[in-house]
């Protein structure tokens, strides 16, 4: 049919793109990767949207070092604290950036740091609760200067 | 070579929610640059961060390639009593260091 073959190029186009990005750079994480790595750490449990905030410069000049804080709205009391918060890129030659593990005596959800983003890219935070239910955030970052796969002089 | 910077107030009430900072000097290479000869530089990062307050762990982290070389982390703790953080960094080939820092809770 004619929409067959129309699919048919288009998947030979798509995938001679994606050869042809897999040679240019070849260490990158795909949207898949990111997912499997959010899945390693919430398992089946749902992911909800809200609770969660993360800071970082939606315009980044140098992605060597882009500083970045994630805070969690939660009492941080004992029956209802954060346990941990995981942070994720979906275009770094590897989907994680750092797992962070508190319990009710931080008082305050809040961890930042200085990551890499070896592209412009969304970058997420999955926070999971003493319950046991998963929070997240996404931030879509800008980033002119690329990290990590830059030639050593 | 590698040491470590640390900020902690050196004087809190009990109950405060303080704020420690933290930084190790590491170059944090992720493994993914090559050199002019193309060969891949081999990974050499910090994969540990653990705080423990008074022998109890109170914040740890995971790093990943993905964190800025000198991994500089901040998080907050509450004030109960009068104490030593221990800080303690782990990583690849070997990489250990410690550091530590008393608070005086009134």
């Amino acid at each position: 049919m004619h929409d067959e073959s129309t699919r048919r190029e288009f998947f030979g186009l798509a995938g001679g793109a994606a050869m042809l990005a897999v040679t240019l750079r070849p260490a990158e994480a795909t949207p898949t990767m990111l997912a499997s790595a959010i899945r390693n750490v919430v398992g089946t449990a749902p992911v909800q949207a809200g609770k969660v905030k993360l800071e970082i410069p939606p315009l980044v000049e140098n992605g060597n070092t882009v500083p970045m804080t994630v805070s969690v709205t939660s009492p941080m009391a004992p029956e209802e604290h954060v346990r941990s918060i995981h942070v994720f890129n979906e275009k770094n030659p590897q989907p994680n950036i750092g797992n962070f593990y508190l319990g009710p005596e931080a008082g305050r959800a809040q961890v930042s740091t200085r990551i890499r983003l070896a592209d412009s890219q969304k970058v997420v935070a999955i926070a999971r609760l003493s319950d046991d239910s998963f929070w997240s955030t996404s931030v879509d970052v800008v980033v002119t200067l690329a990290a990590c796969t830059e030639e050593v002089i | 070579m590698a040491s470590a910077l640390i900020n902690v107030p050196a004087k809190a009430k009990r109950g405060d929610i303080i704020e420690v900072k933290t930084l190790m000097s590491h170059i944090m290479e992720p493994g993914y640059r090559r050199t002019a000869s193309g060969e891949t530089v081999p990974r050499d990062i910090v994969t540990s961060f653990t705080c423990r307050f008074n022998g109890t762990e109170v914040f740890r982290a995971d790093l990943f390639p993905a964190i800025a070389a000198n991994p500089f982390i901040t998080f907050f703790t509450t004030a109960t009593e009068s104490g030593k953080f221990e800080f303690e960094w782990i990583g690849d080939k070997g990489f250990a260091e410690t550091a530590s820092a008393s608070i005086v809770v009134e």
